[in-house]
């Protein structure tokens, strides 16, 4: 019997050609044999142009966030573009204080991309959304000429749901509040770098990878909401930049502890060798809390019993600064400023 | 691990700091310039000067590769780039350096028709010759920066073009040398100038060429160098022999530095070095002028390789903006924040200077770790 009159996709050697993104019949097989059957949930089974939802429990509010990626090498140790676009956007919702429910996604393939590392990627995708308890509940495909694409790239955008009594936002912190981070900074600026230059470590550099969500939880189960002020994760322009930008939100200034700052000793050697700063470099998996003072050691607790917040430390506090100046005391003993990142982390000439 | 490191670091440091503290004399200012751009960088990043006492001053030198760079070089690399099919490579911050018309090698490479010509960031000389091996179609020029450090990896790649007899690669040679740059520093007309009590000396330069090239600023100018390494407590050691010194009226050439300088240096580099380059006449440096005999210029061996010779260069000088202070600054007449454009029209993201592109420029240096310093803050 031959059931559809179709071939299957060539997942081993076949390659995207433009007609995957024209939407016609290779567009449908490709969402089908690939996308639907990774993602596999009731929503994009209907095959409609948009997910129907339930609405939020009563006294929610809907979060929404969107982020783009575009990330070289697509394949790094510890994840890949994949599972970065579903975390990139879960931890958008999760530092929101919003529960993530659903995702979009959004891809923008190149001709002669392999279908086997779609593949690779759409499953690592999948794994990713159902470790976090989210559904991509709907999505798009689109081809570009060879040249104009990098592989792939992938948009992602994500649905929460906030509970009532949640209100973190960057504006919210106050002089007096306390600074935590959940783990080491830099593990996937560094992991990118180390990859990108072919610097060879000891042992590899991983990235960091995960979705937030979880260890946003935990926190908000053991401190009231009211006193979470702020939580953001550091991505791009790592915690130097967050911190920045937490303190021009505030009005405030910071006081820093370099020394109380963890950082992997993997990626502090790997930037001495390259010049580079940790504190500038991207993270995705971490989490930056300013809780009211009263809290930090319950909220400190809370982050530490979670597996993904086991290296968790309080690094400093919120001062009063009218200048938004986020001050370091160095290891040495001196002081500095830890700026807003000024273009990009380039490895040193000599 | 590395915590301990830096548990202990701190420790050291407070040790030197209270030894600083305690030998110098309160009787009398000290200031020293610390030459290196990678020096002043460590003392700004980890706030060295909040452990030593306020009579001992440290005075930013010109020691950063593309803060001497001079408007005119660059503009001769952009001409280049513009005018003949050629690729342009060289360092992130060389890169950004601004030159004539507010234009830089970045924004000029956007301006490039990139068929033919273009300008690409890399990270080491190598980088340049791999590309023009890899792609024989293009024509690859090396903008070459820097002080001894990286005169020889520049002169291997000149030799390696040689053997391999490439046509399509050669080098734009803006080598400089330290001793050169010490000695513009010391001989400043009468009345002008900066009082200076003694010199941290270069780290890694010193590695190439040795301790024994600072012998004349002993024996000439009377004043001590102390050479050192990069790390913190490298600088905060430096500083106390230096105070040393001052205060037992010696002046000497001492090696904080043992583990990597040694009075000769490296033999086998300047070899090399010297067997590609000879000395220019003068050489036009940003903030210092004209200095004879400090800078290198390929050997007429090496003619093919030579840009400069290949197409036919000529440098123009061009003078800097007016109103910016890079010129007092590399002579440490001036602290950044005396400049009437830092950190209003010159920053880091809109560099109107070179002492504010490169993260061991002063004004760079002082912009991203110290302008908190220039204003009360509370708590
Ligand atoms: S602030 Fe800018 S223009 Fe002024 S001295 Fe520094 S680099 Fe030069």
């Amino acid at each position: 019997m031959k059931p559809n009159y179709t071939r299957p996709l060539d997942l081993r050697s076949g390659r995207i050609d433009l007609n995957h993104g024209a939407g016609g019949r290779a567009t449908a097989q490709l969402v089908a044999e690939l996308f639907g059957r990774a993602f596999d949930n009731p929503w994009l089974a209907q095959g409609n142009d948009g997910a129907v939802l339930p609405a939020p429990a009563a006294g929610e509010r809907l979060v929404m966030s969107t982020d783009g990626h575009v990330v070289s090498p697509l394949f790094f140790p510890g994840g890949d573009i994949g599972s970065l676009a579903v975390h990139g956007t879960v931890n958008d919702l999760a530092v929101m204080g919003a529960r993530p429910l659903y995702l979009s996604a959004s891809f923008i393939l190149e001709e002669g991309f392999p279908l086997a590392e779609l593949k690779r990627i759409v499953d690592s995708m999948a794994a990713a959304s159902r470790a976090a308890g989210v559904a991509v509940v709907c999505g798009d495909t689109k081809v570009v000429e060879q040249g104009k694409g990098d592989g792939v790239f992938i948009a992602t955008t994500g649905i929460g749901a906030l509970p009532p009594g949640r209100t973190p936002g960057g504006a919210c912190a106050r002089p007096g509040d306390v600074v935590l981070v959940s783990g080491s900074m830099g593990d996937h600026g560094m992991a990118i770098m180390a990859v990108r230059e072919a610097i060879a470590f000891e042992s590899e550099i991983r990235s960091d990878s995960a979705a937030l969500n979880g260890l946003v939880e935990a926190l908000f189960g053991a401190v009231p909401g009211s006193d979470v002020h702020v939580l953001r994760d550091p991505t791009r322009g790592g915690l130097a930049t967050t911190l920045n930008e937490i303190t021009r939100q505030s009005g405030t200034g910071m006081m820093i502890e370099e020394a109380a700052i963890p950082v992997h000793p993997q990626v502090a050697a790997a930037c001495e060798l390259l010049g580079l700063d940790p504190f500038y470099l991207a993270n995705e998996g971490k989490l930056v809390v300013i809780c009211a003072p009263a809290r930090a050691d319950q909220a400190l607790a809370a982050l530490r019993a979670h597996p993904l917040g086991a290296n968790a430390a309080r690094i400093g506090q919120v001062i009063e600064d009218q200048h938004g100046f986020v001050q370091l005391r160095t290891a040495l003993g001196g002081m500095r400023m830890l700026d807003w990142l000024s273009g990009e982390p380039l490895p040193r000439i000599c | 691990m590395k915590y301990v490191d830096e548990f202990r670091d701190g420790e050291l440091a407070r040790g030197l700091s209270a030894a600083i503290r305690r030998e110098a004399d309160p009787a009398r200012d000290y200031a020293f310039m610390e030459f290196c751009g990678g020096h002043t960088h460590a003392i700004s990043r980890y706030g060295v000067i909040d452990l030593l006492p306020h009579n001992v001053r440290m005075i930013h030198g010109p020691g950063c590769p593309v803060c001497v760079l001079p408007v005119g070089r660059i503009d001769m690399a952009i001409r280049l780039a513009m005018t003949r099919a050629v690729t342009i490579c060289s360092y992130g911050d060389c890169l950004r350096v601004p030159a004539s018309d507010g234009l830089s090698l970045l924004k000029a490479r956007a301006r490039l028709d990139k068929s033919r010509a273009d300008i690409r960031m890399i990270y080491s000389a190598a980088d340049a010759l791999a590309l023009a091996q890899r792609e024989p179609q293009r024509e690859v020029v090396f903008l070459a920066i820097g002080f001894e450090t990286t005169t020889p990896p520049t002169a291997l790649v000149l030799k390696q073009a040689q053997a391999l007899g490439l046509n399509n690669f050669s080098v734009l040679c803006n080598h400089v040398l330290t001793p050169a740059a010490i000695v513009a520093i010391l001989e400043h007309p009468e009345g002008t100038g900066v009082k200076l009590d003694g010199f941290v000396g270069p780290a890694h330069v010193s590695t190439v060429i040795g301790s024994r090239p600072y012998d004349f600023v002993a024996a000439q100018y009377r004043k001590p160098v102390v050479i050192a390494g990069f790390e913190p407590l490298d600088v905060m050691q430096s500083i106390l022999m230096l105070v040393r010194q001052v205060n037992e009226g010696r002046s000497e050439i001492e090696n904080e530095f043992t583990r990597a300088v040694t009075r000769d240096g490296n033999l086998k580099a300047q070899a090399v070095v010297t067997e590609v380059f000879e000395l220019r006449d003068h050489y036009e440096w940003r903030g210092l002028g004209s200095l004879p005999k400090s800078a290198l210029k390929i050997r007429s061996e090496f003619a093919r390789w030579d840009a400069e010779a290949k197409f036919g260069l000529d440098y123009t000088a061009v003078a800097d903006h007016k109103s910016c202070d890079c010129g007092t600054i590399l002579r440490g007449e001036k602290r950044p924040a005396e400049c009437k454009l830092f950190g209003t029209v010159c920053t880091p993201e809109t560099p109107l200077g070179s002492c504010m592109v490169s993260s061991e420029g002063a004004c760079a240096a002082h912009y991203n770790y110290g302008r908190f310093r220039d204003v009360t803050t509370a708590g």
